[in-house]
């Protein structure tokens, strides 16, 4: 191995560490014995006496982080739908053939994506109280499907790529309408990628706080939220310990959405 | 007369229309739409004239050149006894961003201006001498117009002088130009410092066996699932003054336990954080790229005498300008919009103009100006956008 490959492997296995380390210092932190927010010296010893499950105990016995958790839950599941209706439908439009003013089409589905959403936030805040729906649940729900969208338009379409037409035309021959073909033909084909885009949009709503801080209201603190709190006025490990549920939540999701994606790339080949 | 392949090709793409129009209905009404309406507050000014109509069409005709005349005082004190206690604050408070003092001013004088006489031009002096200043006149005056420049003037560190004409503003009120300046910079540094990490970590993804590369992939991807403010949380944890990086030096003896470095809240901490936040969108397009090359490239170029950088830097990085492109791009239009990493670890020193967009709508409550801002920072990321798709196309925003 030459020299410069040397140098490439030790740049690129920085990186790896600079990526990975944040999310590997959290995790012990957040079994601190003590509410410091740094290694104890009990913790470098590697004495048990450092280590405690307190602050786990701490937000899974606290209402407000139970509730947070469901307004999360809640918000995040309705913006998901609907992004993941709304998105899907927009990728099988986008997949036929020469739709007209596809460009701006495209530029506008994606626009969410690239906004900087302090822009979107404020000019939701605006909107949203003429329509009367700030400091609702419905607010939030709407502006993470639309968040959300771009990522299952994305997803779908490249799904669709490997997609097959004939099969719809087939399933039209035999005197199935189009909403039946969809759902028995062409959906089943695409799941993977219906799901993953869907479970993008899902933690797309489940990390925001911006919104949630513009459009929300002391009935819609999710978690994002009581994190944003948590870290401006006092840090204790029982953020930390949230952080590590989060982490835990991101693997789950990263998983998934990797199994589906090696197993949609699998039918494409025996597809072809 | 269209043949009937023409016919069911052009069924087929109005029915591929028909589809889109739910979603893009959607995004119209509730993210287009807002945005619209909030960009126009730039330019739209309507409450302070509808609240002076005397004054304004008094000073229609005004040259700005001296103090204006009696009817304009007679308009302005007019005015002012007409309005409501609650409507002078709302009044004040507007024109209060156009030139400092003038809300105690206008609160003041709508206050007394029920025992206020003629001559006005006096008495309105003798209440308060501000009334002899021509730039309250002239702050007054631009302040009332409808549709005003002021927004886009003060987001450019420039303001309407005394005689109304275009002034720069006192070089301690001059943070816009600054700040997008540090924006521009901060986006720029963090592409920089993605690219000399990602371009590394991409390579290595990208030729690994495909074993390693299924790690490598997990490890890469990992981070890019995780909450974003767990990641900026780690960070505080690390950087912060008894954080993991100064206990280790002061541990090692490099730094002295009395002067730990500052690393977070600060530029710093901003930079950091925002690299590791966004690396992932680097290397993604990159590898992407990389993938297509086939190694007998570099093979043929050593083959015919060519040295592993001369491979590299003739044959290799070329091929893969494209990703660099596309990766460069993602990530420097993502960071000219950071907020809440700089809002958290960045301290006074490390606020992007995101942050000052955050303050002026929640904390100044000067609208106009905040969409001003906004409207600069969305146009300037609306044209990198249309780079980006030009170079490599909206299908390149896939990941995972």
């Amino acid at each position: 191995m030459s020299g410069w490959g040397i140098l490439a492997r030790v740049m690129a296995g920085f990186a790896l560490v600079f990526l990975i380390a944040p999310l590997l210092v959290i995790v012990p932190l957040s079994f601190n014995a003590e509410p410091f927010f740094t290694f104890t010296d009990k913790m470098l010893a590697f004495d048990p006496e450092g280590y405690s499950t307190r602050w786990y105990r701490a937000i899974l016995d606290d209402t407000v982080w139970r509730e947070a958790l469901l307004n999360s839950l809640v918000i995040g599941g309705f913006a998901t739908l609907l992004a993941t209706v709304l998105g899907t439908l927009a990728a099988m439009g986008l997949a036929r053939g020469d739709v007209p003013f596809k460009g701006a089409i495209m530029g506008l589905v994606i626009s969410p994506m690239i906004t900087p959403v302090v822009i979107a936030a404020t000019g939701m805040y605006f909107f949203y109280s003429n329509l009367g729906i700030t400091q609702t649940h419905l607010g939030l729900i709407v502006a993470h499907a639309a968040l959300g969208a771009p990522f299952v338009v994305i997803t779908v379409t490249a799904s669709l790529t490997g997609y097959d037409w004939n099969l719809t035309r087939a399933g039209a021959s035999l005197g199935a309408n189009p909403a039946t073909t969809f759902f028995r033909v062409t959906l089943p084909l695409i799941l993977p990628g219906v799901i993953s885009g869907a479970l993008f949009a899902f933690a797309t709503s489940f990390d925001e706080v911006v919104t949630v801080l513009f459009l929300g209201g002391p009935e819609q603190v999710t978690i994002p939220r009581k994190m944003w709190s948590g870290i401006r006025e006092q840090i204790s490990p029982a953020i930390l310990a949230a952080a590590t549920l989060l982490i835990i939540v991101a693997a789950g999701l990263l998983v998934v959405v990797e199994w589906l994606r090696r197993r949609g790339e699998r039918m494409q080949v025996r597809a072809r | 007369m269209l043949s009937e392949d023409a016919i069911a090709t052009a069924r087929q793409s109005s029915r591929g229309l028909l589809l889109t129009l739910p979603l893009l209905a959607f995004i119209a009404v509730f993210f287009a739409a807002p945005i619209g309406a909030m960009l126009w507050r730039s330019v739209s000014n309507p409450m302070p004239a509808s609240m002076m109509p005397l004054t304004v069409a008094a000073l229609s005709d005004w040259d700005a050149k001296a103090l204006p005349g009696e009817a304009a005082f007679a308009a302005l004190v007019e005015d002012l006894r007409s309005l409501k206690r609650e409507d002078a604050a709302k009044l004040g408070a507007a024109l209060n961003f156009d030139f400092g003092g003038l809300n105690s001013l206008i609160r003041k004088t709508a206050r007394e201006a029920a025992k206020l006489t003629p001559l006005f031009a006096e008495s309105l002096v003798k209440l308060d001498k501000s009334w002899g200043n021509q730039a309250v006149w002239a702050a007054i005056a631009a302040g009332t117009q409808n549709l005003t420049a002021k927004n886009y003037l003060a987001a450019l560190d420039m303001r309407y002088g005394p005689d109304l004409s275009v002034q720069a503003v006192p070089q301690r009120d001059a943070i816009y130009l600054m700040l997008f300046g540090r924006t521009a910079w901060v986006a720029l540094l963090v592409t920089v410092l993605c690219l000399i990490l990602g371009y590394p970590l991409a390579w290595l993804l990208a030729n690994a066996g495909p074993k390693t590369a299924g790690l490598l992939m997990i490890l890469l991807l990992l981070p890019f699932w995780t909450s974003l403010l767990v990641r900026t949380t780690a960070w505080i944890a690390i950087l912060q003054s008894q954080g993991v990086v100064n206990d280790s030096l002061v541990f090692l003896g490099l730094v002295d336990d009395k002067d730990r470095i500052q690393l977070v809240y600060n530029m710093t901490g901003t930079l950091v954080a925002m690299t590791q936040v966004l690396l992932p969108f680097m290397v993604l397009p990159l590898y992407a790229v990389m993938k297509t090359i086939p190694p007998v490239y570099l093979r043929a170029a050593s083959s015919m005498g060519a040295r592993p950088f001369t491979g590299f830097w003739r044959v290799y990085l070329p091929l893969t300008m494209p990703g660099v492109a596309a990766g460069g791009l993602l990530v420097f239009i993502l960071a000219v919009g950071y907020y809440i990493t700089p809002a958290l670890v960045g301290g006074p020193s490390g606020q992007l103009i995101s942050n000052l967009i955050a303050y002026h709508v929640q904390q100044s409550l000067n609208w106009g100006l905040a969409a001003a801002l906004s409207t600069v920072l969305l146009g300037a990321v609306i044209a990198l956008y249309l780079v980006f798709n030009k170079v490599a196309g909206a299908d390149r925003l896939r990941f995972g």
